[in-house]
């Protein structure tokens, strides 16, 4: 720092160097504009950032699988299940999905943030592909629900978790949950531009979220469940995602369980995607 | 007050501009045209549209009706050539409090096409003109007020734009920062930028505005230069201050003919002061008491203030508004 920036910063004066603003001002080339992938990358490179800078913004999503990991396979292994280890084996993958599954609601939960701080203000005056801070930060998202995906299995394989699917099948099963979660944040950034606060975008995907994990395969296995409540809990589409998520994780999966998964995830993606889209268009 | 600078092709171009918001009539037919190379001031209350009137320009909210065009592109048609001609600094927060300083220049830099070297390289120079290279490392949510401003005008200034609209910029900032924008604002136009600015201090759109259209209500009620919404209003104070006390009744009564109206008495013996418009009577008061004999120490046309014109358009004062000032959307 020169005697001359020191004395500036010191008395905190600043008078506007004209001829630093001209100099910074004369930009004569101006840039081609970025390709749409790009700027969606680099407002994925956003998301990444915000969570170095604000780290706290994983800890429920890293507490959270550790309690219900902790407190179902001890509280309740032996009563569900009889045997402590076997429950967990049931268990894991649930609490896996389930984890990813809430944090997708960060997504709308940022969304909105920058909405109503007005952020998306600027990103909106911007003359880039329209679509691509929401694609960026459903990129960026996906690097939330690899780690929340990571402290569950950790914590599983502590605890004495061992699938037969193996390394192999743990990668596949969280490839197939991050792509599910993605096409889910889609439902959940309507909310964001929807709702008028944060918290309200947070409030209304629980209450969304919590009926779709609890009843489902997760905690519970459905053929010791009334047949109602059974019939329910098959038909919910979280069910169908943990059991193909079990199918890779035990080493047995089977390709209709995966597609129909897949083929769940393209037609959520393809309703809520263009109404998000529209939404953000149209957004006061 | 800057000089007017008629000559030049019009910026900005708007009319019959209309919003709703629900029942609200935010934006009501507005009609503006500002010269390029020019600052162009909205002045009025909180409530009064202009963050509507520009979210409506820079193709953030689509109107309900009317037309605009910037540098010739329809704000509808061609809304993204609008968008790679204009910058925007927002009323509210433009930049992200959880990025530092330099993040957020070299994010914008890349969404504007940049390479990663030129992103950097422009991050820096941004920042070093507006004297923030030592908190370029740091998180925007730890910057002052005016380092806030600082950083929000430079990511407005990525790709020079040609057109910059500036929504409040200086609203909440102490009056050296005030200055700074200022100074900035001035730098750029003396550079052939077109700024638009909103404003709801009358004596920033008195400082900076080569023409203002004052906005109430969704409506522009009066528009024109700083001296001419002045004269429109008509209420220029005059004051005369006598050699001799004993002249101040012979003078009030040459003062009430030529002025045809009734001076008013000072508080000081020898002062009389009245409020007019008419600038051609006023310019025959000093011979006709040199006529009738009276000697005047001290004479003076004083402008009427912003803050008058604004009395005078609408028959309460701008301050009314700004009771919930920074807690409006
Ligand atoms: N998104 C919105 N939804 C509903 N009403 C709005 C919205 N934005 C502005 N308004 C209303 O429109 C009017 C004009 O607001 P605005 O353009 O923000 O005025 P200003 O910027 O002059 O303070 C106000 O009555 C405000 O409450
Ligand atoms: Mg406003």
């Amino acid at each position: 720092m020169s005697v001359d920036s020191a004395a500036r910063a010191a008395t905190r004066e600043w008078e506007p160097d004209r001829e630093l603003l001209r100099a910074a001002l004369l930009v004569t080339d101006r840039p081609t504009r970025p390709a749409a992938l790009s700027a969606a990358f680099t407002f994925g490179w956003r998301a990444i950032l915000k969570i170095k800078h604000v780290p706290e913004q994983l800890f429920d999503v890293t507490l959270t699988p550790i309690v219900f990991l902790l407190m179902f396979t001890y509280l309740f292994g032996g009563a569900i299940a009889g045997d402590v280890s076997d429950y967990l084996h049931y268990l894991l993958p649930g609490v896996l999905v389930q984890t990813v599954l809430i944090t997708t609601v960060y997504t709308g939960f940022t969304l909105n943030t920058d909405i109503t701080k007005g952020v998306f203000d600027r990103f909106r005056s911007l003359p880039v592909w329209r679509p691509s801070p929401l694609v960026g930060a459903l990129l960026g998202d996906t690097v939330r629900y690899v780690i929340a995906s990571t402290v569950t299995l950790g914590v599983g394989f502590a605890l004495g978790f061992r699938g037969a699917g193996g390394v192999p099948g743990a990668v596949a099963a969280v490839a197939l949950l991050v792509v599910f979660a993605s096409s889910l944040a889609w439902i959940f950034t309507i909310l964001g531009l929807v709702l008028r606060t944060p918290n309200a975008v947070m409030g209304v995907s629980m209450l969304i979220l919590m009926p779709l994990t609890f009843a489902s395969n997760a905690f519970v296995d459905p053929s010791t469940m009334p047949s109602g409540l059974a019939r329910v809990v098959e038909a919910n589409p979280v069910s169908h995602l943990i059991t193909a998520i079990r199918g890779l994780m035990y080493g047995t999966p089977e390709a209709s369980q995966l597609l129909w998964v897949l083929v769940a995830a393209a037609v959520i993606t393809a309703v809520f995607a263009p109404i998000t889209m529209h939404l953000y268009r149209q957004k006061n | 007050m800057p000089s007017t600078n008629d000559s030049g092709a019009l910026a900005v171009e708007a009319s019959g501009l209309v919003k709703h918001f629900g029942q609200v009539r935010a934006v009501d037919g507005v009609d503006l045209a500002v010269r390029a190379g020019t600052v162009f001031g909205l002045l009025g209350p909180n409530g009064a549209g202009k963050t509507t009137i520009v979210r409506m320009l820079a193709t953030l909210l689509a109107p309900d009706a009317g037309t605009a065009t910037v540098l010739g592109h329809d704000i509808r048609r061609a809304a993204d050539e609008v968008r790679s001609l204009v910058g925007l600094t927002g009323q509210y927060a433009s930049v992200d409090e959880d990025l530092t300083g330099t993040e957020n220049l070299v994010m914008l830099c890349r969404l504007y096409g940049f390479g990663r070297g030129a992103a950097r390289e422009r991050s820096q120079a941004l920042l070093t003109a507006f004297d923030l290279q030592d908190a370029g490392g740091r998180q925007v949510k730890t910057y002052s007020g005016g380092m806030r401003r600082r950083i929000d005008l430079a990511a407005s200034l990525v790709v020079n734009p040609r057109v910059l609209f500036l929504d409040e910029p200086t609203t909440g900032l102490d009056p050296r920062s005030r200055n700074q924008v200022w100074d900035v604002i001035r730098t750029l136009v003396e550079d052939g930028a077109t700024v638009l600015l909103t404003t709801q201090y009358l004596e920033e759109a008195d400082q900076l505005a080569h023409r203002i259209a004052v906005i109430d209500h969704g409506r522009v009620i009066a528009e024109g230069t700083s001296a001419e919404l002045k004269a429109s209003v008509g209420t220029g104070a005059v004051q005369l201050r006598l050699v001799d006390p004993d002249d101040r009744p012979a003078a009030e009564s040459v003062m009430a003919r030529v002025l045809d109206l009734t001076p008013e008495r000072s508080a000081d013996p020898a002062a009389l002061s009245a409020r007019t418009g008419d600038s051609a009577a006023v310019a025959q008061l000093l011979p006709a008491l040199a006529d009738a004999g009276i000697a005047v120490a001290e004479f003076s046309l004083g402008q009427p203030t912003l803050d008058e014109v604004f009395l005078a358009l609408t028959g309460r004062p701008a301050a009314d508004e700004e009771i919930d000032e920074g807690s409006a959307a």
